[in-house]
């Protein structure tokens, strides 16, 4: 597209490369990448928790970046690279922190879970994980409303290896 | 969210000249506060101007002054996790990280934040009146819902605070904004750059139309505080959340002595909010208890309070000596470890 | 009741884990159609009045939208409000969407824009230009509570004060130490992550099917016949997944009404969902205001209990819950006088949300429990064993089980409680102030009638259904441990399917009742299935012929003789012998459908004990929570991991209630103002520390068939009050007004 031109309220192409594959689309400007993925590419994992950037559900990778995709408007994507939780594993096989999740019961409605798996793998990424205040500072932009917080974090230490196995409760 | 134009910029004199074609239009970038506003049809630009692709507003640089240039599209991540930005303007970093969340500082620009609007309720609810929104329906958070709401620098007819809390540190440090426009670049004092609110409360801050920023301008001297400084955020939870007080407290203190001092308020005021005579009554002073006290009592002169927000006052007062306290001592406040030392 | 259980009482990962871990799992704004169109929501401004006008000309001007909806050319839906009451209304009349020109609420919805995208339908929604005639509102029960009263129809299942026992005030006047205060709880919203959406898929024909977000699919569903006149089997509701329910979708909301509607009148698709700033506009928790009055011997033995509670609810409906009853039930005393009041706002109807009723009461008495220890010098913990209630006084009746005693026993053992230094202010480190507080909690346990349909196929998999819902309470995964334990079948070998209302009758899933009901239900199909198949097994010139069922064993995916194991059978083999569409077994369970359903002779709750520790920056008033220990008796836990994490969350919620929700009021606009979750707060990770969660061993026989009493609510009961005593402990400082701020923590 040529750099100058006011494109107006037409749709615009774009490319991106989503979940390894490279798409070209058609957008149009008010179109914020959240709704891009869920109303327009049926990726429905990516969730609309408030659509206000203040809750994580909405969270993805942008160029390996965590960011909130209802505030990204998607026209402004063109050339990155997107993954979104539908991306993550591989072959198959649960990315570690999805089994991880699983294994430590982080989520109980699993609506906040998806924004939860990809926040956790940016603050990897990031090297945030060198405390449990530290994973818990550096999560607080991902609301769990079900309350599953302290599992997160151990999910989350246990894929970093640090972490015990999962708390059994015994019966007193 | 009202439809709109898009245009993408490829430099500086194109937002520039785009921006003077549109009145109306708005520069994005991060997107974190302008979107936002959008869907809450809070702002309702017909053209939007993305400046994401101009190389030159990116990067953090040594200045010939010997300070840093820091660009204006800079994420607010990458600026607190730049080592020379931590190494000499620690209080910066601590201050950025204090803000928000990991995913909104990694798409919130420099000067995005600089440019961040009000998290006044009514300013945010378009089925109420706001003069800040609607110059002359009025200011219902005078009487009404004022938590957050300021206690310096008010007037009747807006009490909003600005939300940001890197541009508390930015006006500790002395920043200065550097920006071009139709008129050519200028540079701005970064205690000229906000406004208090008056009777145009509309007008956040001295941009002229068709004006952007460019680049924050750290000067070499605020390096002076490297070693004793804090950034302390009081908020209604542990982590993201508004501040309803936070403090960023510079001190250069050289045999015992305190040589310079940097005070700034944020949640309080319409602007982050500094008076020199705080910082002067600090000079001369050893960092005792002593001296900080008079400090607050000089920045928070003439402090007015509301129907829900009076608290603010006394724990503004005693969150500067806490503050100064962590500054002196060359402890400053943990962003992480939510203890208050 | 299961025998050689391997998978029940054992800590199992969540069966819906995968799907939910990688984006599979599909709810209710995530189904699509062909066609489909976009509903947004205009609401009102005022809190009270008429609409003069609603120009709806722009809006529907703009490209691509398809039609507004207002109350003037809204289709003809049900004359009678009755046709609105759903399964758990409350006394009163329903509100009903875009019925007529009356505001009865700030957030009203009075109009829907329907367009071919989202965007276009959002920008037109902003269009909408609507007058209105203001009429006086009274949105602050400050002010109303002066005109509160007894509701005089009573809501159905919520059980009202116990008749007054003795002279409560006389003996109170009489006590040697008296304690009275009055405790406030803020009206909170449930803010499920999930917004509440519907989609609905236009099948032809005057067919739907409607993707809910509901507590209840049968309800819903219910909801629209009854409303719209559909027959019921027209309307099929389906909604495997929900994200977050805590109450908010028990009742059809508003967006189910306006998406069916849109649908009908187009003939196609529709989805309506809510903004996060529009969730504020419907159910939530009421505000309630306590007095307690406690009066005691110097022993700390209670004499006299009074409670009253004013709550609030909406100018058309009376919504009520269990606030006052809790004071009769935990302490036995002589005089007792317990009272529950409404007091009307120009709000949307509050509703039940996460243990509706109990923390605002047990907030209140057991704070003032809490001062009561602390004017006779008795240890709480001390002084709520001196006063533990052998029996439910309320009813006068015996308890199915009460574990109570171990609660706190075990719960102060693993807190540490011993170490405790009775005197305000007196533990601190550094800056911050300790505080160490403990409070008691009790929850209803019981049963809803409930069918579930087991069946088994030819290729040795076990199908069960069941109507009721997974919110995330882990529905799915116990109903699967049950399944798998009564057949000898791996967990993997079992499918449930949940939240369809063509599938076997439940209730709505609330009332922690779910577990109890739903489980007992799939036991008991299980049940019949494994008759129906021993019959076929024990056939004559099978391995297994003339076989009994004590004579076997269902194991590894065989029935195997217990005599000789050699002799077997595979289950599949049995279906296969018996035709194609395999073996099914539907059974119902509730109260009185089976000998062991709790009888009308006793009473059964849960019951917890809370203990907290808070740390407070003395000069600043920054409190942190950084140790929980909740011990709960709740029966049988059939599955320890998905169990803790109920009481996790409950624990979450009573810190969020103590410490962070609050919807604020401008009272001159009627209006939530704080109406985002950037506003509203609750609790974050950087909020949550340490939280350990103890169940206490329980034997009930009574309550349900399966041993259980339920957890869904039980964690948030008494949190908030524990930490509200261990902010006194802290400080010395008494704050009866939820949420604890920083300010209420610097005035004191």
């Amino acid at each position: 597209m040529p750099a100058h031109a006011i494109v107006g309220t037409q749709t615009v192409p774009i490319e991106i490369t989503l979940n390894g594959k490279r798409r070209s689309l058609e957008v149009s400007p008010v179109t914020t990448l959240l709704d891009l993925l869920r109303n327009h590419l049926d990726l429905t994992g990516t969730k609309k928790g408030c659509d206000h950037g203040q809750c994580g559900a909405c969270t993805v990778l942008i160029d390996g970046q965590r960011i909130n995709s209802c505030l990204q408007l998607a026209v402004m994507q063109d050339g990155k690279s997107i993954t979104t939780i539908e991306g993550l594993a591989q072959d198959g096989r649960l990315h570690p922190l999805q089994a991880a999740f699983i294994e430590h019961d982080a989520f109980q409605c699993g609506y906040c879970t998806p924004g939860q798996i990809c926040s956790a793998v940016a603050l990897i990424e990031e090297g945030h994980t060198t405390s449990r205040e530290e994973i818990r500072e550096f999560m607080s932009g991902n609301l769990c409303r079900c309350g599953a917080y302290t599992n997160i974090v151990d999910a989350i230490e246990d894929v970093v290896g640090r972490r015990r196995q999962p708390v059994q409760e015994a019966a007193e | 969210m009202k439809r709109f134009s898009y245009h993408r910029a490829d430099s500086v004199a194109d937002a520039v000249q785009a921006l003077c074609a549109t009145p109306d239009a708005r520069i994005v970038a991060g997107g974190t506060n302008l979107v936002d506003l959008m869907k809450y049809g809070v702002e309702t630009p017909s053209a939007l101007v993305d400046v994401t692709r101009i190389a030159s507003l990116n990067g953090i640089d040594d200045t010939d002054e010997g300070g840093l240039r820091i660009g204006a599209l800079v994420p607010n991540r990458t600026v607190a996790e730049d080592e020379r930005v931590a190494a000499r303007f620690p209080l910066l970093a601590s201050a950025i990280l204090a803000g928000a969340t990991p995913q909104l500082r990694n798409a919130a620009t420099t000067g995005g934040n600089l440019n961040q609007r009000t998290r006044c309720y009514y300013f945010y609810d378009t089925k109420t009146p706001c003069n800040k929104r609607e110059p002359g329906s009025g200011c219902p958070a005078i009487g009404g819902v004022n938590r957050l709401h300021a206690i310096l620098g008010a007037s009747e007819h807006c009490i909003a605070t600005h939300p940001s809390d890197m541009c508390v540190a930015l006006a500790a440090l002395g920043a200065e904004i550097r920006v071009e426009g139709p008129n050519g670049p200028r540079r701005i004092r970064f205690a000229d750059y906000h406004r208090l609110p008056g009777d145009a409360p509309e007008r956040d801050n001295t941009l002229q139309p068709g004006e952007i920023i460019e680049a924050v301008l750290l000067p070499p001297e605020a390096e002076a505080f490297a070693g004793h400084h804090s950034y302390l955020k009081l908020r209604d939870r542990l982590s993201y959340a508004f501040a309803l007080v936070s403090v960023a407290a510079a001190l250069d203190i050289r045999e015992g002595r305190i040589v310079a001092a940097r005070l700034a308020l944020g949640g309080v005021a319409h602007k982050p909010w500094r008076r020199e005579e705080a910082e002067a009554a600090l000079v001369g002073s050893p960092a005792d208890e002593a001296a900080f006290a008079a400090a607050a009592t000089q920045l928070l002169e003439g402090a007015q309070g509301h129907e829900h927000n009076t608290f603010k006052i006394e724990l503004a007062r005693r969150a500067i000596l806490r503050a100064l306290g962590q500054a002196a001592a060359g402890t400053p406040q943990s962003q992480t470890d939510k203890r208050i030392a | 009741m299961l025998k050689n259980d391997l998978h029940v009482g054992s800590p199992r990962s969540r069966i819906d884990g995968p799907a939910k871990v990688t984006g599979q799992a599909t709810y209710a704004a995530e189904f699509t159609a062909a066609d489909l169109a976009h509903g947004y929501i205009v609401e009102s401004a005022i809190a009270r009045g008429r609409i003069v006008s609603i120009d709806t000309a722009a809006a529907e001007a703009l490209p691509g939208v398809i039609r507004v909806f207002t109350h003037e050319n809204r289709p003809k839906t049900a004359w009678f409000t009755y046709k609105y009451r759903d399964m758990v209304a409350p006394p009163g009349a329903p509100f009903r969407p875009l019925y007529s020109d009356e505001i009865q609420y700030s957030g009203q919805p009075i109009a829907l824009v329907v367009a071919e995208s989202f965007e276009a339908a959002r920008e037109a929604a902003a269009l909408v230009a609507v007058t209105y005639d203001r009429q006086p509102h009274e949105t602050d029960l400050a002010r109303a509570r002066h005109d509160s009263y007894e509701p005089p129809k009573k809501r159905n299942g919520i059980a009202p004060p116990p008749a007054p026992r003795g002279d409560a005030q006389q003996a109170f006047g009489a006590a040697p130490v008296r304690i009275a205060g009055e405790y406030a709880i803020a009206s909170e919203h449930h803010n499920p992550m999930e917004p509440h959406a519907t989609t609905v898929v236009w099948e032809g024909g005057g067919k739907l099917t409607v993707h809910d977000k509901t507590q209840g699919v049968q309800n819903s569903q219910a909801y629209v016949t009854n409303v719209f006149g559909l027959s019921g089997d027209d309307v099929r509701v389906v909604s495997p997944y929900v994200g977050g329910g805590f109450g908010s979708g028990l009742r059809p909301q508003h967006q189910l009404f306006l998406a069916v509607m849109a649908s009908l009148a187009l003939e196609r698709s529709v989805r309506v969902e809510l903004t996060r700033q529009q969730m504020f506009g419907h159910v939530h928790r009421p505000e309630t205001v306590n007095l307690v009055s406690l009066g005691a011997g110097e022993d700390g033995k209670l004499h006299a209990i009074q409670h009253q509670a004013i709550a609030a609810t909406s100018r058309f409906e009376d919504h009520q819950e269990v606030v006052v009853n809790w004071s009769g039930l935990l302490y036995p005393a002589e005089h007792v006088d317990l009272r529950y009041e409404l007091a009307k706002l120009d709000t949307y109807s509050p509703g039940d949300m996460r243990a509706p009723g109990a923390p605002l009461g047990l907030f209140a008495l057991e704070s003032a429990m809490d001062e009561l220890a602390v004017a006779t010098g008795v240890d709480p913990v001390e002084l709520r064993l001196r006063n533990y209630a052998e029996r439910d006084e309320n009813e006068d009746k015996p308890f199915t089980s009460k574990e109570l005693r171990a609660c706190y026993r075990a719960g102060a053992e693993r807190f540490g409680w011993s170490r405790r230094d009775p005197r305000p202010g007196s533990m601190r480190e550094g800056r911050e102030l300790i505080g160490w507080g403990m409070a008691s909690g009790v929850w209803d346990a019981g049963m809803m009638k409930t069918s579930a349909r087991a069946t088994l196929t030819a290729d040795g998999r076990l199908a069960i259904a069941c109507a009721t819902s997974d919110i995330g309470t882990g529905t799915y995964t116990i109903l699967a441990q049950i399944a798998a334990d009564a057949l000898g079948l791996p967990m993997e070998a079992v499918d449930v399917a949940l939240g369809d209302s063509t599938l076997p009758e439940a209730p709505v899933q609330g009332g922690s009742w779910t577990a109890a009901s739903a489980g007992s239900a799939v036991a008991a199909a299980c049940s019949s299935l494994r008759d129906a198949l021993l019959t076929r097994a024990a056939a004559e010139g099978s391995p297994l012929a003339g076989a009994k069922a004590d004579d076997v064993i269902f194991e590894g995916g065989h029935i195997r003789s217990l005599a000789d194991p050699a002799r077997s059978l595979a289950l599949g083999e049995i279906v296969a012998a018996s035709g194609p569409d395999g073996i099914a077994a539907t059974e119902s369970a509730g109260p009185g459908l089976i000998g062991m359903m709790l009888p009308k002779s006793h009473s059964s709750y849960t019951h917890s004990a809370v203990f907290a520790e808070v740390r407070i920056d003395e000069e600043l008033g920054v409190l942190r929570v950084t140790r929980i220990v909740n011990a709960v008796a709740a029966g049988r836990i059939l599955n320890p991991k998905t169990a803790r994490s109920q009481i996790l969350g409950g624990v979450v919620w009573g810190i969020g209630m103590a410490l962070h929700e609050e919807a604020l009021t401008d009272h001159r606009l009627g209006r939530i103002m704080n109406h985002s979750l950037a506003e509203y707060h609750v609790p974050v990770n950087a909020d949550i520390d340490d939280i350990e969660v103890i169940f206490v061993e329980e034997s009930d026989e009574k309550t349900s068939p399966i041993g259980v009493k339920g957890l869904g609510e039980i964690g948030i009961v008494g949190t908030a009050a524990a930490i509200a005593n261990a902010v006194h402990h802290a400080t010395g400082k008494r704050i009866r007004s939820l949420p604890i701020t920083i300010d209420k923590i610097l005035q004191g």
